[in-house]
């Protein structure tokens, strides 16, 4: 097995995006019109990550990390270039590449009208998990993220979002993959749900020298939960270093040390809120 | 190995079939009104047969037309729920918000289908057997003279071709997140139109006629009515269940090749991510 569990070379995905045109002089007409854009979502990436790491990727609404994490769990496919994990290709060897991954993305998808222990034992049938092997740990999971027993065979509907996340971060741990794709695990999770979520990461990384993928633009996770955080600004990869190194990029202020939101200011002249705004302006535009 | 790879298949096409209970088990209410609603449907198009003398006026043999119609509704009932269950397959993910997880775990497109498809015969098995029961008690029905195992057979070689049906349907999800499940209605009514369900195809126009004759329902309806109704011998329909299994392996063959490029499609345009 390679010793990089993730390979990322020249990647580019771009999207068609179809946007309603109004007719000229007002007219309306039977079939609306359509006009074509296309969205480079990721420009010719190049990234490696180690066996064992926690990498972190931070940016921006809009900025390419979710496509990037679809990339690497097979929902995607690159235009061109290539990722491989552990020595496979996504695209052309995907079976082997779904049984060392998992995924945890913000939206906690489930079938809302299942308890945690349908929902989670759905998962571990589809990844050939036998049930006396499942129901055991999926419930030493869930209790290690504080979920309380009595929630375990309630409908999911019934739970609080934060519940229903820690849930889904479960299910990520549940297969035992050996690469972790975060996809903003704690985004919408109040402080003592996101310590819990964060604290899991850590204890499963040391116990299981599993490799995190690990996508933010909660500055602070970041930091704390990576050892090497690579900054995505409009699918390009501005920066690339552990947080101490970018941190000191930026020159310390009044005995204020810097922050990673200073360094993405430093390196790309924006905020994080100005960002996002000019990607939504673009969208409307 | 080869055999651990196989128990993996095997939770994994159980999988679907857990699934699906379990969403019985949490929609019972709707399974309740789809229920009624099947039962109604079928009785109330059997009753045209009952009422054939008086819509016409002339003397007919009214208990012929029931049985003709009764056959029809039942069996149509039964290929429906095998071209829903696995035409669902991907939009229950979608209306649930499922997809992407499904679609990231390491289970074959087969044996997803193998799972959905076992639970589907034993649905369609038993609600057919229900409004069957039901509708016994409103006609009176004389299968005194039914070949009960060549209908079986005949049916299970029907299911066959309408896996097969039911996943070309299932590609509408995949390819239009929004209206793709209703489009599987339309694929639904038009072998309902051409297959002689509640009538001989050669009251259809001319031109319809090859059309119905491609139609695998049309087979399945046909070999039903000769076993439950005229009593037909087991060996005389093994020439129809020949067609029906071989209609069946090539609808399911193009059916996979299809839905692993719509596949391949919508992880190339983005497809999946949409809930729909």
């Amino acid at each position: 097995m390679s010793a990089l569990a993730l390979e990322v070379e020249r990647v580019r995905k771009t999207f068609t995006r179809k946007e309603r045109v109004p007719r000229p002089n007002g007219k309306r007409g039977l079939f609306k019109q359509l006009k074509k854009e296309q969205v480079v979502a990721l420009k010719d990436i190049d990234l490696q990550v180690p066996k064992g790491e926690a990498f972190g990727v931070l940016g921006p609404n809009g900025s390419g990390k979710s496509t990037l994490i679809r990339l690497a769990s097979t929902l995607l496919l690159p235009d061109s270039g290539s990722l491989r994990i552990f020595g496979h290709d996504v695209e052309h060897d995907a079976t082997a590449v779904k049984r060392l991954i998992n995924r945890v993305s913000v939206d906690a998808a489930f079938f809302k009208k299942f308890s945690p222990i349908e929902n989670l034992m759905y998962a571990a049938r589809l990844y050939g998990m036998p049930a006396s092997e499942a129901k055991p740990k999926m419930r030493a999971i869930m209790s290690r993220l504080g979920l309380k027993e009595s929630t375990f065979t309630q409908p999911m509907e019934h739970m609080s979002r934060g519940m229903q996340q820690k849930v889904a971060v479960a299910r990520g741990f549940l297969t035992s993959p050996i690469l972790l794709l975060l996809d903003e695990p704690t985004t919408g999770l109040d402080p003592h749900s996101k310590r819990d979520v964060q604290a899991f990461i850590r204890e499963i990384r040391e116990q299981h020298n599993a490799t995190v993928l690990l996508t933010t633009h909660d500055m602070e996770e970041a930091d704390r939960l990576c050892d090497r955080i690579a900054i995505i600004d409009d699918g390009h990869i501005v920066a690339l270093d552990t947080p101490k190194e970018l941190k000191a990029l930026i020159p310390t202020t009044n005995g204020d040390k810097p922050t990673m939101e200073d360094v993405f200011i430093a390196l790309t002249g924006r905020t994080f809120e100005d960002a996002e705004a000019e990607k939504e302006e673009v969208a409307g535009a | 190995m080869r055999s651990k790879a196989m128990i993996r298949e095997m939770r994994g096409a159980y999988a679907f079939v857990e699934r699906n209970i379990n969403l019985i088990k949490r929609y019972w209410g709707w399974e309740v009104v789809w229920l009624i609603y099947s039962l109604t449907n079928a009785l109330a198009i059997t009753y045209i047969g009952n009422g054939m003398s008086a819509i016409t006026g002339q003397v007919i043999d009214t208990q012929a037309v029931v049985k003709y119609l009764l056959v029809g509704a039942l069996i149509w009932q039964y290929l429906s729920v095998i071209f829903y269950a696995i035409s669902e397959m991907i939009a229950w993910e979608r209306w649930e918000g499922t997809i992407e997880y499904t679609f990231m775990a390491p289970v074959s497109r087969p044996t997803h289908l193998v799972g959905t498809t076992l639970f589907a015969i034993g649905y369609g098995v038993v609600r057919t057997l229900v409004i069957l029961v039901i509708v016994s008690a409103f006609f009176q029905l004389d299968l005194s003279n039914a070949n009960i195992l060549g209908a079986v057979l005949m049916l299970l070689a029907g299911s066959v071709s309408f896996v097969g049906l039911g996943i070309w349907a299932a590609v509408l999800p995949l390819l239009y997140p929004e209206r793709g499940a209703q489009m599987t209605n339309a694929v639904a009514a038009i072998l309902l139109l051409i297959s002689g369900v509640y009538y001989p195809i050669e009251t259809l126009p001319q031109w319809l006629h090859p059309i119905a004759r491609m139609s695998p329902a049309t087979y399945v309806i046909e070999g039903m009515r000769s076993c439950l109704l005229d009593g037909l011998g087991t060996r005389a329909l093994l020439p129809t269940i020949g067609v029906l299994i071989g209609i069946g392996l090539i609808v399911i063959a193009i059916g996979l090749a299809i839905f692993g490029r719509v596949e391949m499609y919508a992880k190339r345009a983005g497809r999946l991510k949409r809930s729909g």
